[in-house]
């Protein structure tokens, strides 16, 4: 069988369009293990992950936990905010203290991009990056993928709108790259503060106009304004915002076609997405919190299976 | 490489029949049974008796699963290559039923091992039995016996038994493989 070309998951950017294609079909094994009624297989029983979260989350840590968990793998979790990166210790330093005692893998979210990367080339582990800082966020933009798999039978040749902070966003970055080596067509929509320069380099292209953006998509990925990373101020207010880029009911309803919504969580129901529309049929929000785990139990699969 | 033909079609033909009545014998109506193959070669044998039940022998209904191992093998990260993992297909309780596994080779007695976990995740079955077409019977690593064996070969260790059958190869023959 095919195996990944990568040791290390940091970013899609170092990724072949053919361990995308791997990722989502082993992950099509694991939904059908993680809807048993027993929910767990003993593949990983010989390796131990530590999750080391140095910024907050919840639905990607426990994600992860729960998919380590189901394929048997013995599992640490560190939160900087208890830890000795308080007093002072570096990066590398931490690592190594939890690698002495003998971890195999290293799933990580950082504050810093290329937090990661820097990881893999001074520690002997397997590492996978949970988020680091506005770089990338792989997992969740192959859980994306497979969502968007998983209802539209197919990625390639669909079109994609992610609308919002595209700046701050670490899902979107991810996200554009996983869309395009898959041959989706992908746009993003938001305020021009929030555009990257360079952003249209990717191959996408901006729109400035939500209605118009919506009525060109098949599928809407609506990020979440990330308040916490927005050091100046990039639109006059939040209302604001929301009048311009967020979706509710009426404006679904008075669309062209019948468009799917995707939403990273969490949500700030009424600024990006009103609650009618998280909540409506064409949304399939809670149906990519059920993927990420098979997806992630997919990437650690293959990832152990490289280790020696 | 030399190859010979350890069995042809026809013999194929009249083993399957036989295993057919032995199941037969002592499943009856197949009212509490289920029959197991295990992925990936053991879901054609299995699928092949369970029609061969219905269209000869007038069993109306059988309950046929594929089940895969891959993920409760125990030589994860110990060959060359990576696992490749198959269709687990069970949509039914196997709680309190008779299950026959089904495979084609019968070898070191691992994939049996460990399609004995991973069936575990469907419920409590009240007995397994094993059906294997091929019993190479010096390779054993574990102490399992199949209930019903097609043929008995003795074949040593650098040798190899390849199945075929006419739904994915073309033809129904069993070769014995020399290296």
């Amino acid at each position: 069988m095919a195996e990944l070309s990568v040791n290390h998951l940091l970013g899609i950017k170092y990724l072949k369009e053919s361990d995308i294609q791997l990722i989502l079909e082993t992950a099509d094994h694991f939904k059908e293990v993680i809807n048993r009624s027993i929910k767990k297989v003993p593949s990983l029983r010989d390796i131990t992950i530590a999750n080391i979260f140095f910024e907050n989350s919840t639905r990607t840590r426990l994600s992860f936990e729960l998919a380590e968990k189901r394929l048997s793998a013995d599992v640490v979790n560190f939160s900087a905010g208890q830890s000795s990166v308080k007093k002072g210790e570096t990066l590398i330093d931490t690592v190594n203290n939890i690698l002495s005692m003998k971890v195999d893998m290293v799933v990580m979210r950082h504050p810093n991009p290329g937090a990661g990367i820097f990881l893999s080339k001074h520690v002997k582990a397997a590492i996978v990056n949970a988020g680091d800082g506005a770089h990338e966020h792989p997992t969740q933009a192959l859980l994306d993928s497979y969502s968007i798999r998983e209802k539209l039978g197919d990625v390639a040749g669909k079109n994609v709108v992610i609308v919002g902070d595209i700046l701050h966003s670490r899902v979107a970055l991810s996200n554009i790259f996983a869309l395009k080596l898959q041959g989706a067509n992908v746009k993003v929509c938001g305020p021009k503060t929030l555009m990257p320069k360079y952003i249209e380099s990717l191959g996408v292209t901006v729109e400035t106009d939500l209605r118009k953006a919506l009525n060109w998509c098949d599928v809407a990925n609506m990020l979440r304004i990330q308040n916490e990373r927005l050091d100046i101020s990039y639109f006059p207010t939040t209302r604001e915002y929301t009048q311009q880029f967020g979706v509710n009911k009426a404006l679904l309803d008075s669309l062209d076609k019948e468009i799917v919504i995707m939403h990273p969580g969490p949500i700030n129901r009424g600024v990006e997405i009103t609650s009618d529309v998280a909540d409506s049929k064409q949304s399939i929000i809670l149906n990519q919190v059920e993927n990420g785990v098979a997806i992630r139990m997919a990437v650690i699969y293959l990832l152990a299976s490289k280790i020696k | 490489m030399s190859q010979k033909i350890l069995l042809s079609s026809k013999e194929i033909n009249i083993i399957l029949h036989r295993l057919a009545c032995q199941l037969l014998e002592n499943h009856l109506d197949f009212k509490d049974t289920v029959l197991i193959g295990i992925q990936p070669r053991g879901t054609f044998l299995a699928a092949r008796l369970a029609k061969l039940l219905k269209e000869e022998y007038g069993v109306k209904e059988i309950n046929l699963g594929f089940l895969d191992i891959t993920f409760y093998r125990d030589d994860f990260r110990r060959g060359e290559k990576p696992l490749e993992a198959n269709k687990t297909k069970i949509d039914f309780l196997v709680e309190d039923k008779k299950v026959v596994f089904v495979d084609d080779v019968l070898y070191t007695g691992r994939s049996i091992r460990a399609a004995l976990t991973a069936i575990q995740s469907f419920g409590r079955p009240l007995e397994i039995e094993l059906l294997t077409l091929i019993d190479r019977r010096f390779s054993r690593h574990l102490p399992i016996q199949p209930n019903y064996r097609g043929r008995q070969v003795d074949a040593i260790n650098g040798e190899k038994v390849k199945v075929l059958w006419e739904e994915n190869d073309g033809e129904d023959v069993i070769y014995l493989v020399k290296n």
